[in-house]
């Protein structure tokens, strides 16, 4: 049963450079977003915050697949010219783990303690100055690990590129491979499904360092963590 | 090229509705089996052995590290090599259930161990039956807190069912996207399925928030 | 009494949360290095009037003044119309105030906590903020710790930084709201004396709120017995904890001895 196995592995991992880079581009454009808008959603101008909340639900409240398709096969039929599908995927990637990633940005600031803005604002920092010295610095330690959750969310989600055409791990294997090994499916699905958890694994592992850095940039004591992906009710 | 056209969109909506039923089918079928499986999977690594509490544990962290549309190949494409020909839908509705399954088993999990400890002594201290503190005791204090999470799994699953497409399912999307090569027209279609998802999800997440703050989470 | 020699000056300030009523019409002054203490009952709404004179709460009638500026309000016109951000800004500037639960940040070191503010507020050079910072630290005893974090400090330490923290923006009036009830009462005798000696060598105007009553009476000027919004009695330290005038006063007072 593993007569190809380095064939299989070989091909599928021609997908890789890919999904990494529909990944790492979606995760940037995702990070963007999610300040822009989690913070927006805080901003003491209630149009700010009505534009924010439109996004957040808009986009959390429609498919992935559906945002994808319309912006790779609608959109180009409104505005006249095609984008290419990486850069279509990106942007879908960006803009559906933004929205999310917003309510994450929010949360957080949230979570920092009343007393910390007041410190704050006793010293006459102004709105922008608490924010970004003050508050921004507690909040990103809250940040991290619902943050881990939602690139490993994302990395899943860079799999539906294959749906527009993107040679990423997925479509290497269901477009490439499969179609030319009959009967060797199952080892083909396991090299591929091995890739995406070691893909997750890389992920998380960045996580936890950035974690210790933003526990020290909070200025709380390292804590050994052990909680356990995708908690009750987010 | 481009612009609206409602003749198109009168014509199509029959096609997108016969789709958007299919789609709830796969979402009430998926939801079913993972509220199942995933107690099964929950009560398993609870049941004390060590070696079936680590596999379990290791199923569901590869399900949930790996994505959706490659588990649902793999049964669609995988599983006939081994002589199981299963429908489309029926491929589908395994793959959503067992991905979530991996979901509310945590939800279950976090949802029985959120029923503090004093709760199992005192039960205990009254010598209530073993059945009796379940079903008197930790049931009612671990379900409220449950019923949010598990609603907003159900909401994400029907986000997701458009993914049986690609095994051949024709759910909403599905619909809109043969639609739409039919006539070359895309936009109406897309439109169209984006606004559907986005009423009836919406509504939902806003009904799952308020039960969410009242359960006082 | 002429405008120039009032710092804080309540004119019939009222004060609501929700039905609940905190302060009815209050009206007090405190001029130009006065040390004042605030006592009375809790809830009765004295960390509400510090909250005020810092601009973390707003009022539902009546003014506010610091200095010839009114806090609450501004001039437009000859009317006199809701303070802006940009206004409360400016005269908060000459306020400064030492919290209960210290509020030090935890992501800047002790020399930070000192030097932000003052460096990107009032726009002093970063050698400047420094030196007054590492003069500050040395006066509350704590030079030695500058680059600690606040986690690493006692809760004694911490709110002494937090102390020099406020008197680094070189605030005209300071307020202390019960700065000593979080700690143990050896702790709390090392800030009590640091702000002894504030008292005596500075010339800040203090607004304190405290249960500490031997030290209210070794630092106060006037002691306010404040009570149903309003304040009930204002006298001298020795006068009022000798003898108070007002029942409730003496109530009090024999509340607070004995516990
Ligand atoms: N943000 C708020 N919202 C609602 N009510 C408040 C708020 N802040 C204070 N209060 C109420 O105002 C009243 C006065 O509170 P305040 O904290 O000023 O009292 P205090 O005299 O400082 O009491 P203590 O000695 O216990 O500190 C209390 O009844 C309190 O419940
Ligand atoms: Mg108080």
């Amino acid at each position: 049963m593993f007569d190809n196995f380095e064939l299989f592995l070989t091909t599928l991992l021609r997908g890789a450079p890919l999904t990494v880079a529909a990944t790492g581009g979606g995760i940037v454009l995702t990070i963007l977003l999610s300040f822009v808008a989690g913070l927006a959603m805080l901003s003491r101008s209630r149009w700010v915050r009505f534009l924010a909340r439109v996004y957040v639900e808009g986009w959390r409240g429609t498919s992935e697949v559906v945002q994808l398709f319309w912006i790779y096969f609608a959109v180009p039929l409104l505005v006249g010219f095609q984008l290419v599908p990486l850069w279509a995927g990106i942007l879908v990637l960006g803009l559906n783990h933004g929205a999310y990633g917003a309510e994450i940005v929010r949360g957080a600031v949230n979570a920092v303690p009343r007393a910390q803005h007041e410190g704050a604002i006793a010293l006459n920092l102004g709105p922008a100055q608490r924010i970004r010295k003050v508050i921004l610095p507690q909040a990103f330690v809250e940040m991290v690990p619902p943050f881990n959750n939602l690139f490993i969310q994302l990395l899943k989600s860079s799999s539906l590129l294959s749906l527009i055409t993107v040679t990423e791990i997925t479509n290497q294997g269901v477009q490439v491979l499969v179609p030319n090994y009959t009967g060797q499916a199952l080892t083909i699905f396991l090299i591929m499904l091995v890739l995406y958890l070691i893909l997750s694994l890389v992920i998380t592992v960045v996580m936890r360092l950035v974690e210790r850095w933003a526990a020290r940039v909070a200025g709380r004591p390292a804590t050994a963590r052990a909680r356990v992906t995708g908690e009750l009710g987010i | 090229m481009g612009g609206w056209d409602w003749g198109f969109v009168s014509q199509i909506m029959p096609t997108l509705l016969r789709g958007l039923l299919v789609t709830f089918e796969a979402t009430l079928l998926g939801s079913v089996l993972a509220f199942a499986l995933g107690l099964v999977l929950a009560l398993l690594r609870r049941a004390g052995i060590p070696v079936v509490s680590r596999l379990v544990w290791l199923f569901i962290e590869f399900v949930r590290s790996t994505p959706l549309l490659v588990q649902l190949y793999f049964l669609f494409f995988v599983l006939p090599d081994f002589g199981i020909r299963l429908s489309s839908l029926t491929a589908g509705v395994i793959g959503l259930g067992v991905h979530y399954a991996c979901y509310t088993a945590e939800v279950y999990r976090a949802g029985i161990e959120g029923v503090p400890r004093a709760q199992w002594e005192a039960a205990t201290a009254l010598s209530l039956p073993r059945h009796r503190t379940w079903t008197r005791v930790i049931l009612p204090q671990a379900v409220p807190r449950v019923l949010p999470a598990l609603g907003n799994y159900v909401i994400s699953m029907f986000k997701e069912t458009p993914l049986l497409l690609a095994i051949g399912v024709i759910d909403l999307v599905g619909a809109a996207k043969e639609a739409g090569a039919g006539a070359y027209r895309y936009v109406e279609p897309y439109t169209l399925a984006g606004l559907l998802f986005l009423l009836l999800s919406y509504p939902a997440a806003v009904l799952v928030r308020r039960l969410e703050r009242r359960v006082g989470h | 009494m002429p405008a120039d020699d009032v710092m804080i000056r309540f004119d019939k300030v009222v004060k609501r949360f929700g039905d609940n009523v905190v302060l009815r019409e209050l009206d007090f002054q405190a001029r130009p290095g006065e040390h004042v203490t605030l006592i009375g009952p809790s809830g009765s709404g004295k960390t509400t009037i510090l909250r005020l004179l810092m601009g973390l709460e707003r009022v539902n009638g009546g003014t506010i003044q610091v200095g010839d500026e009114y806090l609450s309000h501004m001039r437009r016109g000859d009317k006199l119309v809701p303070a802006d951000e940009r206004h409360l800004r400016k005269v908060r500037r000459r306020i400064g105030m030492v919290f209960q639960q210290f509020n030090l940040f935890p992501n800047m070191n002790v020399l930070r906590n000192l030097t932000e503010a003052p460096i990107s507020v009032l726009g002093q050079p970063r050698e400047q903020a420094e030196a007054r910072a590492k003069e500050l630290l040395d006066m509350v005893g704590l030079a030695e710790k500058l680059t600690a974090n606040p986690a690493e400090l006692s809760g004694g330490q911490q709110q002494r930084v937090a102390i020099a923290r406020a008197l680094a923006m070189q605030p005209d009036v300071l307020l202390l709201d019960e700065v000593t009830s979080a700690l143990d009462p050896e702790l709390a005798a090392g800030v009590l004396d640091v702000l002894r000696d504030i008292a005596r060598s500075t010339d800040v105007t203090l607004l304190c709120v405290t249960h500490a009553m031997k030290f209210a009476r070794d630092i106060s000027d006037r002691v306010l017995m404040f009570d149903g919004g309003k304040i009930i009695e204002d006298a001298p330290p020795a006068e009022i904890f000798d003898s108070p005038r007002e029942a409730r006063t003496r109530d009090f007072l024999q509340s607070v001895i004995e516990t």
